[in-house]
């Protein structure tokens, strides 16, 4: 067997293409490029279908799942159930605010700036939660986001409860119309795509591998010779800078950010949203988000206890698909190696 | 003879007021594989555990080419080159086989000719067939291979083997001993704790007989060999 080709299953197409893997394996390696491009001629055809409302709607569900892959990062590869994720979002909205506050109108510059500070506020948090594990990481990094939510609502500056609007669009530069919303949406689709091609790439990479064996077994990995402590840090600061970049889209998208952007609920939907996908899985936090955001806004059509639908899908996940709908998706298309 | 790559002086170790190790003294050289021998608690894990740190030693000194090592932490020593298959294995249920051997590379120590995935296929062709396979899709016996394989990706200089063979088949054991002897062909510094005192003699160029922590024996396998009534004293053969 030697120099034979091993059997690799992280260079297989993802859980939404493994559902077709078995039948179509040509279509499954497709069906990303296939959702891209749906995803990207969506504005044009909207309107033909009388659903410009929804160009915003997915707007939002691809913000979410920026931030969802970059706890899924560190919650399905890394195994840190981070509970404060929703505090560097806010750090990177509040950071978006702060530039616009002080006379700033470039885009790029908004949330390159909303990802390095969230980055930073990552590195500092993470110095002294990944000190910690199990509970006690979760209930130290719920107690930082939280100051980071009491934080920001004494800042009166920016608004304190009341929050803060951003009346002028952001500029995305002379060729780009910041104004516009289909501009806007593919930008945001276009980051998306690089955040989940980037995450994806990173965890099947060695540095990835680390991560996974981190999870499982980290005095396993110390015994290996690697610097457990540096690799979790660097994994969450990463994580957190993403977070903070969706922050600073997200504050666009809205035109206006509040504490609330970042009390722990959020931390804690976002978990749920990544648990709901898959955690692990490559496809799980894009999928967890597009199904919670939808369902919840097809329900709000029907009823206000939309809630009531949403608690019994979690139930059904935990009961029918403990490792989440992605995985679901993989089994039913026969993949033995999932992940 | 070549200088000791491994040297304990005095080594004295337990788990807080329970002492284990009562100053253990003894050397591993470069290419020789040592036995390390004694029936259960007599402190042959405790010895392991100190010398790759993943225990502080209270007293004594453990000295890696020429190199204090007692001090530093686990992954410091793993990047020296010291590398050990743990006893139960510990494969990760989340890689496959492929990515145990490719994730944990290492070349650290200017080896000449590096474990590459291919030789580890070559060295254990059962790990070729099953390379896409899960760390836990696997049996006892390859999950040792696999443990075996991982901790010599790292190019080690000294490799520790915690109870290679415990509990598995009467095949796959053979298989293990045969890797062993290729391995010590090679020139490979092994430190190996095993029950199987026969299979060990013709493999062990040395060997250490640990009684309630402190080295009642040692000496060469043909010294062990003709000294049977040792087996029975300190062994329980």
């Amino acid at each position: 067997m030697q120099g034979s080709t091993p059997q690799n299953p992280s260079s297989a197409p993802g859980a939404v293409a493994a559902i077709t893997h078995a039948r179509f394996p040509g279509l499954a390696r497709r069906l990303p490029w296939l959702v891209l491009a749906l995803l990207a001629a969506f504005p044009l055809l909207a309107p033909a279908l009388g659903l410009e409302y929804y160009v915003g709607f997915v707007r939002r569900v691809l913000i979410v799942a920026i931030a969802a892959t970059s706890l899924n990062f560190i919650l399905g590869y890394g195994g840190m159930a981070a509970l404060g994720h929703a505090g560097f979002i806010g750090v990177g909205a509040y950071t978006v605010v702060a530039l616009v506050e002080a006379g700033f109108s470039s885009a790029w510059l908004a949330w390159g700036s909303a990802a390095l500070v969230a980055g930073l506020a990552a590195a500092a948090i993470g110095a002294v939660s990944l000190r910690t594990r199990g509970v006690y990481f979760i209930m130290i990094t719920l107690a930082f986001a939280q100051m980071l939510y009491y934080l920001a609502v004494s800042l009166r500056t920016y608004g304190g409860d009341d929050g803060y609007g951003l009346y002028t669009p952001l500029e995305l530069g002379a060729w780009l119309d910041g104004a516009h919303a289909q501009v806007f949406y593919w930008v945001v689709l276009a980051i998306a795509a690089a955040v989940f091609a980037l995450f994806s790439r990173v965890a099947h990479s060695r540095y990835g591998h680390a991560l996974r064996g981190i999870r499982d077994n980290e005095t396993r990995m110390v015994a290996l010779g690697y610097p457990v402590y540096g690799l979790k840090l660097a994994g969450f600061v990463a994580a957190g800078a993403v977070a903070g970049l969706a922050g600073g889209l997200l504050a666009s998208h809205n035109a206006f950010v509040s504490p609330s952007i970042m009390h722990w609920t959020q931390s804690a939907l976002l978990l749920v949203m990544v648990m709901l996908g898959g955690a692990g899985r490559r496809w799980g936090a894009p999928l967890g988000v597009a199904l919670w955001l939808t369902l919840e806004e097809a329900l709000k059509l029907y009823t206000d206890y939309w809630h009531w639908p949403l608690g019994l899908l979690l139930l059904l996940v935990v009961f029918h698909a403990p490792q989440g709908v992605a995985a679901l998706l993989e089994r039913r298309g026969g993949r033995e190696s999932v992940r | 003879m070549n200088a000791p790559l491994l040297c304990c002086r005095g080594l004295e170790a337990g788990y807080g007021a329970s002492r284990v190790l009562f100053g253990l003294d003894f050397d591993i050289r470069a290419g020789e594989v040592v036995a390390l021998l004694g029936r259960n608690g007599m402190g042959k894990s405790t010895t392991i555990r100190s010398i790759v740190g993943g225990l502080r030693p209270q007293r004594g000194e453990i000295v890696f080419d020429g190199r204090p090592i007692h001090a530093e932490r686990a992954d410091a020593i793993a990047r020296l080159g010291v590398a050990i298959v743990p006893e139960g294995r510990q494969c990760f249920p989340n890689l496959t086989v492929h990515e145990h051997l490719v994730a944990f590379a290492a070349c650290r120590n200017g080896v000449a000719e590096p474990w590459t995935p291919a030789r580890l296929y070559a060295l254990f062709p059962r790990l070729a067939e099953r390379a896409g396979h899960l760390g836990n899709q696997l049996s006892g016996g390859e999950q040792q291979m696999l443990a075996i394989a991982r901790a010599l990706s790292t190019n080690p200089r000294l490799l520790i083997l915690d109870e290679a063979t415990e509990g598995l088949a009467p095949v796959i054991r053979e298989e293990i001993w045969r890797c062993l002897a290729l391995l010590k062909a090679q020139g490979q510094t092994t430190l190996v704790v095993d029950k199987y005192v026969d299979k060990l003699l013709p493999l062990a160029d040395h060997n250490l007989i640990l009684e309630r922590g402190r080295i009642a024996w040692q000496g060469s396998s043909a010294e062990l060999d003709a000294r049977r009534e040792l087996w029975g004293r300190y062994l329980g053969v």
